[in-house]
């Protein structure tokens, strides 16, 4: 059996509100599909099972806010017994938006027999998507030491930090700290209406806080930029969306995206995980988008196997992602497997952005704004629409030279965009 | 919608549901659009998407600079519409 815990969407969320069910007790689910709605500061986020089987238990009544890493739910996977056991019959879980009563939701959860040898070997997972699949986090033995001292339920917590996303001595810190100036905020002396989101947006500030101050105290960064014409990029574009409807045109965004996923493929120790002392490149290009909320704060979410996309295709995926952002309808996998980010300003944006690096991952990609300046070539200063690319990436991984080499490869792609289709 | 009135109701309603969070209440009509509302190239591609969608008319990329206002872009519309 497998408890499904509360997933975290990214470093910064500290606690989710499960706003619906999508399955109910006994129903079977495949890998891949949306069990729950959750609903975090960044917008609602349909989650995913990541095993083929069958619901046993839901722990929480729509509704229900909880700490993340809480468990939420309990799977028999296909292969924890030798014999299907009948499907649980348990009361349906309206869809509605009325919370359940207390007392029916204890018989949401109608236990089937326990079977033995359901105690699989967990896989090595990622960090990042282990965080909604363990029971309890892991936890360095003096990190457990102070929590258990200090009387904090360190089971409840995030994962943390450290390797595998195990909870380290900084992180608990950091959540003492939080609590206790959550515990400030509630002073008699902001306006009461204003209190939640004041708490809100706080926590959201301190979770970004701790995430980039993990970052630039552990990450030894180094940064470049580079000054890309689009003069080609642009030329293509204006042939490609000539006679097309505006909802087959392509954006700029779309070909520099292709150009960095390329190259990155080429220039693999910029794309993949810090962990545990050593770098482990991935062997996909999971493009984290990084998308500014208006309402404050950041959300990444990853395009999966960018490396192999088209501009069209890559165009659609982003097109996908914006609208599917808008609407709350990202996936729990989006928000939990970059390898790398890409902080884009837009074209409304400044010049360029050095960015700070998400660990564990080791480099971010600035894309600045589209811009015209006046550029020399062969003896000629003509205006010029250009792209400052930047990149912030970890010096324990790479150095300079390398770096360099990548947004060469960049500019290169770029001024080919007919081998980017 | 052959009027200036309908088409602008049009447009901005089209743009709260690209956009939910940007603030067409007080958008002055002569300032530059995406600037006063905060619309990237992807939510004003998907603002002519609409467009072509629902008004069946296809603004191709050589005409942006003349419909960079909400009253150019109305102006803009209304004479493609008459010319249909």
């Amino acid at each position: 059996m497998k408890t499904i815990t509360m997933p975290s969407f990214g470093a910064d969320m500290e606690q989710g509100k499960l706003t619906e069910w999508n399955v109910k007790p006994g129903d079977t689910v495949h890998k891949g599909e949306i069990i729950a709605t959750i609903e975090t500061m960044k917008g609602l986020i349909d989650m995913e099972v990541f095993d083929d089987g069958v619901i046993e238990q839901l722990l929480i009544e729509p509704g229900s806010e909880v700490p993340v890493g809480e468990p939420i739910a309990t799977l028999r996977r296909l292969g924890d017994v030798a014999v299907e056991a009948p499907p649980v019959k348990a009361p349906l879980v309206e869809k509605s938006a009325t919370p359940l009563q207390t007392d029916q939701a204890a018989h949401i959860s109608s236990p089937p027999p326990e079977t033995t040898a359901t105690i699989a070997s967990q896989p090595d997972l990622a960090l990042s998507a282990n965080q909604g699949h363990q029971t309890s986090p892991l936890i360095s033995p003096a990190a457990r030491y102070q929590a258990e001292l200090q009387g904090i339920n360190w089971g409840a917590l995030p994962a943390g930090s450290g390797p595998n996303g195990a909870i380290v001595l900084a992180d608990l810190e950091r959540y003492i700290q939080a609590d206790q100036q959550q515990l400030n905020v509630t002073t008699p002396t902001a306006a009461p209406r204003s209190i939640e989101q004041d708490v809100n947006t706080l926590k959201m500030r301190q979770a970004i806080a701790a995430v980039v101050s993990q970052s630039k105290r552990e990450i030894p960064h180094y940064y470049l930029s580079h000054d890309i014409s689009l003069t080609h990029a642009l030329q293509w574009l204006k042939k490609y969306n000539e006679d097309r409807q505006p909802e087959s045109r392509i954006l700029i965004n779309a070909l520099i995206y292709c150009a960095i996923a390329k190259a990155l493929q080429k220039f693999p120790a910029f794309n993949g995980f810090y962990q545990n002392n050593q770098f482990q490149p991935a062997e996909q290009v999971h493009l984290g988008n990084a998308i500014n909320l208006r309402q404050g704060g950041l959300m990444v979410a990853a395009i999966h196997n960018a490396e192999a996309l088209s501009p069209v295709s890559m165009m659609d995926k982003l097109k996908d992602q914006v609208i599917r952002a808008r609407e709350g309808h990202l996936k729990m996998s989006e928000m939990q497997d970059a390898t790398i980010t890409i902080s884009n300003l837009g074209d409304r944006g400044s010049d360029s952005i050095l960015g700070v690096i998400f660990p564990p991952q080791v480099a971010l990609l600035g894309i600045g704004r589209v811009r015209e300046v006046a550029w020399v070539e062969g003896q000629h200063i003509k205006p010029v629409t250009i792209v400052s690319i930047s990149l912030a990436a970890d010096h324990r991984v790479t150095d300079g030279h390398d770096g360099a080499r990548l947004l060469n490869k960049i500019n290169k792609l770029l001024q080919k965009p007919e081998q980017l289709v | 919608m052959k009027d200036k009135a309908a088409l602008t109701h049009f447009l901005l309603e089209r743009i709260k549901a690209i956009a939910p969070d940007s603030d067409t209440d007080d958008l002055d009509p002569d300032e530059d659009m995406r600037d006063e509302l905060d619309l990237d190239s992807m939510d004003f591609l998907r603002l002519l998407e609409s467009i072509a969608k629902q008004l069946n008319i296809n603004i191709p990329e050589m005409d942006y600079n003349k419909i960079t206002t909400l009253n150019t872009m109305v102006s803009y519309l209304s004479e493609r519409q008459s010319s249909l």
